[in-house]
């Protein structure tokens, strides 16, 4: 056992450095071959505007290129973003409400048509100001764009209404794929829901439903010498089991989303150093939503009980051996500067480190409530990790408060329904994953009235905290107002109940070269840089 | 005149009355599977109602400090990913299989009774219309059907009982209007007809006590194959929900993810699941065998 636990710590620690150092990228690139990896979900189309899937970003990134990007060596750093269809580096000016992005010149589309700035133009513009039904899922994030213009054909200028530090970040999306605007011209906006022609890496070549994605090198791609694949062969595997199978009788190399611990010793135990382990903390928290239409948690008093009932700090230590979660954190990504200490954590309640006081507080506050012995309808997704994982030690913990719950698992298209559209439930699973870690941005999902909360609730005093948040420019100002928010949403009003931040684990074949973990499982997934080991295949 | 009363020496009677322990032994050896199967049926009963006395660790509880401990003196099955003992899961978990099982191996058992008698009863064009139903309700695979009809109502106990029960309704009323056919026919249901008797009475009382032999037959086989849709259904995410202790979801926790590093997980449950049906397929054979007058060997 102990050798095994060594084994499995040598394999992460090797990993963990090389990603951190880039000692791996030093080693000298091998081209070609067919890399191999599996993928849980299909998208419901190939249109990543509207998408909030990473299915819909791991088998079709490879086929587009972005404005700018996480850099690929570096993805681990949120401030470091690059040019990827822009070149040298953009300008800002007017105090920060102007940028600038000169666009390369060498780049073609996979139909042939040559790219300008009028393309990167029309894409935004079906980002930021999309038509009366034309969904895009990520438009709040932009909210301080005023205009989006091409003096010529290869610069293009966004106009800001005001500075705001979560401009870049949400620029560099990886799910704002640049689309030709002759196709969007020709055919709408609704043309890349079943159809693919980007300018990235690799061209598409089919999609066969339920079985694969498969791409082809381009060899006309803009960063020359790129890709050093000579193609790549997404499986869509929906059972994990089958995926880590995949991965251990080398049919896959690799999954990119994260697999949980047990699985990740099972793959070392089984491959030792044929596997390699990229471990990192992951920009997703699972939160638990409560029904403000619904009585008693239109109660503050009901909402902060259940946040109260539970072991935040014992239950990272356990889930962690068993699910992909691990960090207990705040309404910001841990570590981050803009995040809360442990300090500041246990002031929130929920947090605190006497857990008997803390349980002892729920017990109060229900009672006083008239809701002593509560009932929750849980709405709950029928995917294990981490929802129903850590589903079932969420209930357990509120029945130590005295509150029964009542746990409907959905598959994923009824469960989104009711969470988003009927509102049947009293608390429902809900999750924030984010792809570039961008607190100012990623925290509106605790807005009431933001697209993505589905609490129902209102608090105008959030939203002028939020208004505060994006028009303070130091971090100091900006991490105290942060604090404020997050008091307010998490513990005076508990409109909404983190549990814990996600884990993301990587065990993949050690003869993948070239792909660096990132904090979130949408970011770095273009695949221009990874290359293939033959040595060890 | 005293009327002479004839004594009857029932001593010889009493002699030839084989006690009930011989009798039992009797049927073990002419069916021994039934017996075995009947074990496992009683085991299991047992199990369900004496849940709470067997064992003292609370079924649903995470114990987290004692998460995936291998089979022990504490935990004779060993624990699962959020430390509840297996051991104390699968006996509850045989009080949701057998709670489910029985009541839609009942439901549908007697839903085709009833519907199979009055079929062959009245006949005619309600015997046409009632069979071509049957007919496209048969076409449908058992866990097809099942599966339909919890996806329209959704998950959870009561609607797993109604999926279960939907499906076994035309298989046992295609079953019964065969026998009830031959019933039918039979001179003392004209007798009772001509003498006026309602139709409620004739089902009742000269029909469906004559179809009783393949309804128990049926009932008994239901069970196990309720108890097997049921881990199905829960197997697949669409029966009763976490953190209920049922084996289905129980197989579908471990198996994925735990077969290799604690495979007692999954094992104890799948063995539960086998050994149940079994038991009632088994049980359900010897009963056919004892009650179908054509099966009988002596």
């Amino acid at each position: 056992m102990k050798r095994f636990i060594s084994r499995i710590a040598a394999t992460t620690a090797v990993s963990l450095v090389f990603g951190v150092t880039g000692i791996g990228s030093a080693l000298a690139v091998e081209k070609g071959g067919i890399l191999n990896f599996v993928v849980a979900g299909e998208t419901p189309s190939y249109d990543a505007h509207r998408e909030t899937t990473y299915a819909a970003v791991h088998p079709y990134a490879p086929f587009y290129s972005v404005l700018i990007r996480v850099n690929p060596k570096n993805p681990q750093s949120p401030t470091d973003i690059v040019c990827d269809l822009c070149k040298g580096k953009w300008k800002v000016a007017d105090e920060g409400k102007t940028y600038t992005f000169k666009i390369r010149d060498d780049v073609k589309f996979h139909d042939g048509t040559p790219l300008t700035a009028k393309d990167i133009v029309a894409t935004f513009n079906k980002i930021i100001f999309p038509p009366e039904g034309v969904p895009s899922a990520r438009k709040t994030f932009f909210k301080m764009v005023e205009s989006v213009s091409a003096p010529d054909d290869y610069t293009v200028v966004f106009k800001l209404k005001f500075p705001s530090g979560a401009f870049l970040p949400a620029v560099a999306a990886p799910y704002n794929y640049v689309y030709s605007k002759k196709d969007l011209d020709t055919h709408g906006y609704n043309w890349h829901t079943d159809h693919i022609n980007g300018t990235g890496p690799f061209i598409f070549v089919q999609h066969q439903p339920g079985a694969f994605v498969e791409g082809k090198k381009n060899p006309n791609y803009h960063h020359k010498g790129q890709p050093y694949l000579d193609g790549f062969k997404a499986i869509i595997a929906k059972k994990m089991s089958v995926r880590i199978q995949a991965i251990r009788g080398n049919r896959a190399a690799i999954e990119f989303r994260g697999f949980p611990p047990k699985a990740r010793d099972d793959l070392v135990a089984a491959l030792g150093d044929k596997v390699t382990v990229q471990e990192s903390d992951w920009n997703c928290v699972l939160i638990a939503t409560p029904n403000h239409k619904r009585k008693p948690f239109d109660d503050a008093r009901v909402r902060r009980a259940l946040s109260l009932g539970m072991d935040r700090w014992g239950g990272s230590a356990y889930l962690s051996r068993i699910a992909i979660v691990k960090t207990v954190g705040g309404v910001v990504f841990p570590n981050h500067p803009l995040a809360a200490n442990k300090q500041e954590l246990q002031q929130l309640a929920g947090y605190w480190p006497d857990l008997e006081k803390s349980r002892a507080e729920a017990k109060k506050l229900l009672a006083e409530a008239g809701a002593s012995n509560l009932t929750v309808d849980y709405n709950n997704r029928d995917v294990d990790q981490p929802y129903k994982v850590v589903s079932t030690w969420l209930i357990d913990q509120w029945t130590k408060i005295g509150v029964t719950t009542k746990q409907t698992v959905r598959p994923t298209p009824a469960f989104y329904a009711t969470l988003r559209k009927s509102h049947e439930y009293d608390v429902s699973i809900d999750f924030n994953c984010q792809s570039i870690v961008n607190p100012i941005a990623d925290v509106s999902k605790y807005l009431c009235g933001a697209g993505n909360n589905y609490s129902q609730c209102e608090d105008p005093k959030l939203g002028e905290m939020y208004d505060n948040l994006l028009r303070t420019g130091d971090v100091k100002g900006q991490r105290a107002i942060i604090r404020q928010y997050e008091r307010r949403a998490l513990d005076e009003q508990a409109h909404e109940i983190i549990t814990l931040w996600w884990y993301k684990i990587n065990p993949h074949r050690s003869y993948v070269k070239g792909w660096k973990i990132a904090p979130s499982h949408y970011l770095n997934q273009q695949l221009d840089n990874v290359w293939l080991d033959k040595k060890l295949m | 005149m005293a009327t002479p009363q004839a004594v009857i020496d029932t001593s010889e009677l009493d002699q030839l009355r084989i006690p009930l322990r011989t009798q039992l032994w009797r049927l073990v050896r002419k069916q021994p599977l039934g017996a075995a199967g009947a074990f496992i049926v009683i085991i299991m009963s047992l199990a369900a109602i004496f849940a709470n006395v067997i064992t003292s660790y609370n079924p649903v509880a995470n114990d987290l400090a004692s998460m995936l401990q291998s089979p022990e003196a504490n935990h004779w099955m060993g624990t699962d990913e959020f430390g509840r003992d297996i051991l104390t899961r699968v006996i509850y978990g045989a009080r949701t299989a057998l709670s489910i099982g029985l009541t839609a191996a009942f439901l549908g058992a007697t839903g085709g009774l009833v519907l199979g008698v009055a079929s062959a009863y009245f006949g005619g064009i309600f015997d046409l219309i009632t069979q071509r139903i049957v007919d496209v309700l048969m076409a449908f695979p058992l866990i097809i059907m099942a599966l339909a009809v919890v996806a329209t109502l959704g998950p959870g106990a009561q609607n797993v009982i109604i999926a279960i029960t939907i499906p076994f309704i035309p298989t046992c009323a295609r079953v019964v209007r065969s026998s009830a056919l031959a019933i039918r026919e039979i001179p003392y249901v004209d007798a009772a007809r001509a003498l006026g008797f309602s139709h409620a009475r004739i089902i009742l009382r000269h029909m469906v006590p004559n179809v009783m032999a393949p309804y128990l037959i049926m009932l008994s086989t239901f069970v196990g194959q309720a108890i097997l849709l049921e881990a199905v259904l829960s197997y697949l995410g669409m029966g009763v929900q976490d953190p209920t202790p049922a084996w289905g979801l129980m197989l579908k926790g471990g198996a994925e993810e735990f077969l290799e590093s604690a495979p007692w997980v999954s094992i104890f449950p799948g063995l539960a699941i086998s050994f149940a049906v079994f038991g009632f397929n088994l049980f359900g054979d010897a009963m056919r065998d004892v009650l179908d007058p054509k099966m009988r060997r002596d």
